[in-house]
């Protein structure tokens, strides 16, 4: 009768305003005791939200595509590699590149919490943080691969790389077969998060 | 799925959180290793309970992670958020929850 009648019900089953109210005050006991300013906090938003995300490090697949030389000190030494680029900052100091091959698929996981190469991905999304994925990936990565619509042939190793605040991971995924003869900034435009994560393949190109 | 179209923050308040704990450890006051491995604990702790699927429940790990380190390490005082929230929900818009609609269902039963 009344069509409202599920309407309370659904409003409770979502978490309350309660952390909206907590983070506010906690920001606001900061400010009063000359700790944090709001402006900084909007600069490190607008930063992840508007200018890191996982764009850059498909400039950084592109390049390892394209210059060979690039590609030998991104393996050797890719934090060096990336901070040449500019990609800097919290989260990327210790960075390694694992690389795709005909032989070997690697994955990238933080069982323990959720560390991911914020300079070159951004902010991981939620399935990456999500308890399922955190203990799937390393006990079944190859069921894991096949629900993200990646299916590898059986001679084909997986290798999972479990991040750590001390080492980050970022996958450089096997370049296109069909994408020769692209310049660096229309091979970056196959690259894809997923494909850097390793839960997902870079785009072919459009003819 | 393309990336460019997800926001990086699924609520305001998770990107407020995350822009405290960065700005703490940028003013050097929280180490970057300490930081994950308590944030490690809470979400083991959590994941206990129930499995986290990395939304709301992975940023109030945040939270009640950050809170807690602040307090041990003195820099708030045991009681202060709840005190300074009372004050906010006070003279805020965040208002106190009317029960108006609780009131209704009870009606409509």
């Amino acid at each position: 009768m009344e069509s409202s009648e599920n309407g309370p019900v659904s409003a409770h089953s979502h978490l309350p305003s309660d952390p909206e109210l907590r983070v506010k005050a906690l920001e606001e006991i900061l400010v009063r005791k000359g700790l944090v300013e709001p402006a900084a906090l909007d600069a490190i938003i607008d930063m992840y939200q508007n200018r890191v995300g996982p764009r850059n490090g498909a400039r950084v697949v592109a390049r390892a595509w394209s210059d060979p030389d690039f590609r030998n000190v991104l393996l050797a030494d890719a934090s060096d590699a990336i901070s040449g680029m500019g990609y800097a900052g919290r989260q990327g100091e210790h960075i390694t590149a694992v690389e795709n091959t005909r032989d070997t698929h690697n994955i990238v996981v933080c069982t323990l919490c959720s560390c991911y190469p914020w300079p070159l991905l951004g902010i991981p999304p939620g399935w990456y943080k999500s308890d399922e994925y955190r203990a799937r990936a390393v006990r079944e990565p190859r069921k894991v691969l096949a629900e993200f619509g990646v299916t590898l042939p059986e001679e084909k190793a997986v290798r999972v790389w479990d991040s750590t605040a001390e080492m980050r991971y970022i996958v450089i995924p096997e370049r296109p077969s069909s994408s020769m003869g692209l310049d660096e900034d229309a091979l970056a435009e196959l690259v894809t998060r997923d494909s850097m994560i390793g839960t997902g393949l870079p785009m072919e190109p459009q003819r | 799925m393309t990336p460019r179209s997800e926001p990086a923050f699924e609520a305001p308040w998770h990107a407020r959180v995350f822009a405290i704990a960065v700005a703490e450890n940028e003013a050097d006051r929280l180490s970057w290793p300490d930081w994950t491995a308590r944030l490690a604990t809470t979400l083991h702790d959590c994941g206990l309970s129930q499995s986290l699927d990395g939304g709301d429940d992975y940023f109030l790990a945040w939270l009640d992670t950050l809170e807690s380190m602040l307090v041990e390490e003195g820099r708030i005082d045991h009681g202060e958020i709840e005190l300074v929230e009372a004050e906010l929900a006070k003279t805020h818009a965040f208002s106190v929850h009317e029960p108006r609609s609780v009131q209704h269902v009870i009606e409509s039963n």
